[in-house]
């Protein structure tokens, strides 16, 4: 049991592969796993696979920030990101929050690089923010139990929630806040629990996981499935992926270059 | 010897119970912490290290303080530590037991601990705390216990302790360097990123140790009559000077490249600890305290007038502690989280329920310096009969 999610994940790559079904439910098993819903996923034929998986957010396309609440609300409430509003005192609401993508205004989301002439669309737009699946991760060279990993076939940056010891070395070692950690159980602050994707217990760390289930399974992220186009979701690697295309068409920033963490989240602003 | 541990005044046992009921309290909200989770103390998304982290870090440097008696005594001869040596590796064992049950405190899923072990992972620094620590720990169990026994039997320790000693000095410099690079190699932390902090926590380590050391020694001679000799506190206090003079100066050094360099992710910080940042300044009144107190030490310190009367000297030790503690214990880990690396304003302030806890864990460590300094005591009372 310990393993399974990691296996599931493991699996989900062997399968990305194009190994093939056969060897990736061997692995399975072998690892004493056989649990049904990786087996299912192992199956899958059409996963979508890639390189360095990226994406590009056209912030130009937002037209208000009700357009990415729905976004945020989307990934939220696939992934059982509870919300505690509704139980505890907002002082302690604020503390215990859980976000895998949220919204940051400019000058937070590009710190050092606020320009207090900046245009008004720029300056109060809100910009989605999540975790960057960096090519070079300080949370991974962080973490002391490789809970947090980077699978290495597709640039993800990935989390065995089983092995998590809860140290929260990899939040001090994120220099893009993208980690929450489960100060309580989060169950209680759950409004509709998906069934399909794990809920966390308390004391672990979770982030975006670039919808790693949903690709497995043929799927784009939930977030660029919500964004009527905005986003884009694509192999980095692909000359011909819809993201090049963008990156080659449209000027585009990442956060914090300076630190060499290799952001693969662009924006065109 | 364990059993001289068993032999006590009525005062003794008063003490080891008063110690026991602050353990299991502290103990009950930790049981109450870990139902809830950590969601019980202050910390948060943002600053998502605390107390515990702080105590921990302050108490390595504690831990390696212990080196400045060994490493005369055993590197230059130094006899006049003789008597005192071993009250430096016992220190260092209770609180470098406090520092490991500060981290178990601190895991969201404690029951996991070993899967620092069961998946060892050389790339993260915290492994390599563990491995120092626990070494550091085993280290300075054994050559105290072995010197101590030899000492109760009028022989000399066997001779496997002499490398084990050697090993000891180098690896206390290794825990808090280690510790130190837990914060100083995470990009978009400025208030850590820079090499002073290693040589930083060493000087302030140096300094706060053996004052707590020589606080004890006081303590001691007023219960037990043990007498640590004046030389040795004299010399104690020299080295206290210097270390504290380098950790004002390494913190000087910080504070020049911060200001005169203007970079915001440097500056902001301090900003934070000294003077608040958008109106948010818990720490400030706590962060001049501390600066001011080691300054007050440094320069009574300087006095060899001051360091002979020992009342002057004890209270000096006393503000000296106090305001490493604070630097350390307090600013130090707070203070590399506000700002945030997204440059929002979240300060942090230590929960009920969290302080209990801390001072449960530091009851444990006095029960643990209680016991290994009656033994000790114990040994020579009988050596001097
Ligand atoms: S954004 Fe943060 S959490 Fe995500 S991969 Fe980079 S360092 Fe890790
Ligand atoms: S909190 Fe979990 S994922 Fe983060 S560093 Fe610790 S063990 Fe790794
Ligand atoms: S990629 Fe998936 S997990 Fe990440 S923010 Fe988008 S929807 Fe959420």
């Amino acid at each position: 049991m310990e393993n399974s999610r990691r296996n599931f994940l493991k699996v989900a790559g062997v399968a990305a592969l194009g190994v093939g079904v056969k060897p990736a439910v061997n692995v399975l098993s072998a690892a004493g796993g056989g649990e049904t819903p990786a087996a299912k996923v192992a199956k899958h034929e059409n996963a979508l696979t890639a390189k360095k998986w990226a994406m590009v957010i056209d912030t130009r396309k937002f037209e208000s920030e009700g357009d990415l609440d729905k976004i945020i609300e989307a990934c939220h409430s696939i992934h059982n990101v509870p919300d505690f509003s509704e139980i505890d005192t907002p002082e302690r609401v604020k503390r215990h929050e859980i976000k895998w993508i949220w919204k940051e205004e400019y000058k937070h989301a590009f710190p050092g690089n606020e320009n207090e002439y900046l245009n008004d669309r720029l300056k109060y737009l809100p910009f989605l923010v999540l975790c960057n699946h960096c090519e070079d991760p300080p949370c991974v060279r962080a973490c002391p139990t490789q809970a947090t990993f980077k699978r290495e076939e597709d640039g993800i940056v990935l989390m065995d929630f089983h092995r998590c010891i809860g140290c929260r070395f990899c939040m001090a070692a994120c220099p893009y806040g993208s980690r929450s950690f489960n100060f309580r159980d989060p169950k209680p602050g759950i409004e509709k629990q998906n069934l399909d994707f794990p809920t966390r217990m308390k004391g672990v760390v979770e982030k975006c996981n670039f919808c790693a289930e949903r690709l497995a399974v043929g799927k784009k992220p939930k977030c660029v499935e919500a964004s009527n186009g905005a986003i884009a979701f694509g192999d980095l690697d692909d000359p011909n992926s819809e993201v090049r295309e963008l990156l080659r068409e449209n000027f585009t920033i990442r956060r914090k270059l300076s630190l060499g963490t290799g952001p693969v989240v662009y924006y065109i602003v | 010897m364990l059993e001289i541990a068993l032999q006590g005044s009525k005062k003794y046992y008063g003490w080891i119970g008063a110690l026991a009921a602050v353990i299991l309290v502290g103990f009950a909200f930790y049981l109450y912490q870990f139902t809830f989770g950590l969601g019980v103390t202050g910390m948060s998304r943002d600053v998502s290290w605390g107390f515990y982290i702080a105590q921990f870090t302050f108490l390595v440097g504690v831990a390696a303080g212990g080196v400045m008696l060994v490493l005369p005594y055993y590197l230059h001869n130094y006899k006049a530590f003789g008597k005192i040596t071993i009250l430096g590796e016992f220190l260092a064992v209770s609180a470098i037991s406090m520092c490991l049950m500060f981290i178990i405190a601190d895991l969201g899923q404690p029951m996991r601990a070993l899967n620092v072990i069961l998946y060892p992972t050389p790339g993260s620094m915290l492994f390599w705390d563990m491995i120092v620590l626990n070494g550091y720990l085993l280290l300075n169990i054994v050559i105290g216990w072995k010197v101590l026994e030899a000492e109760r039997s009028g022989s000399k320790p066997p001779s496997w302790i002499k490398p084990l000693i050697y090993l000891s000095i180098p690896w206390a410099f290794g825990i808090h360097t280690v510790t130190a690079y837990l914060y100083c190699g995470l990009p978009g932390r400025g208030f850590w990123l820079t090499a002073i902090l290693a040589p930083r926590f060493l000087a302030s380590a140096f300094a706060s140790g053996p004052a707590f050391l020589i606080l004890l020694t006081f303590i001691l001679r007023k219960t037990t009559k043990f007498d640590p000799g004046k030389e040795a506190i004299q010399t104690l206090s020299k080295i206290i000077t210097y270390a504290l003079i380098a950790n004002l100066f390494f913190f000087a050094c910080e504070v020049f490249v911060a200001l005169y360099s203007n970079i915001p992710e440097h500056i902001d910080h301090l900003k934070y600890l000294f003077f608040g940042l958008h109106g948010h300044g818990v720490l400030v009144p706590w962060m001049w305290t501390a600066m001011i107190l080691m300054v007050l030490a440094a320069i009574l310190l300087l006095n060899p007038a001051i360091r002979k009367n020992e009342t002057m000297l004890a209270f000096t030790c006393l503000i000296l502690f106090i305001g490493t503690w604070i630097d350390k214990g307090l600013g130090m880990i707070s203070g590399g989280f506000v700002p945030s690396p997204l440059h929002h304003v979240n300060e942090y302030v230590p929960t009920i329920p969290e302080l209990i806890i801390t001072v449960g864990i530091y009851a444990a460590g006095f029960l643990v310096l209680t016991i290994l300094y009656k033994i000790v005591i114990g040994v020579k009372k009988e050596v001097a009969a």
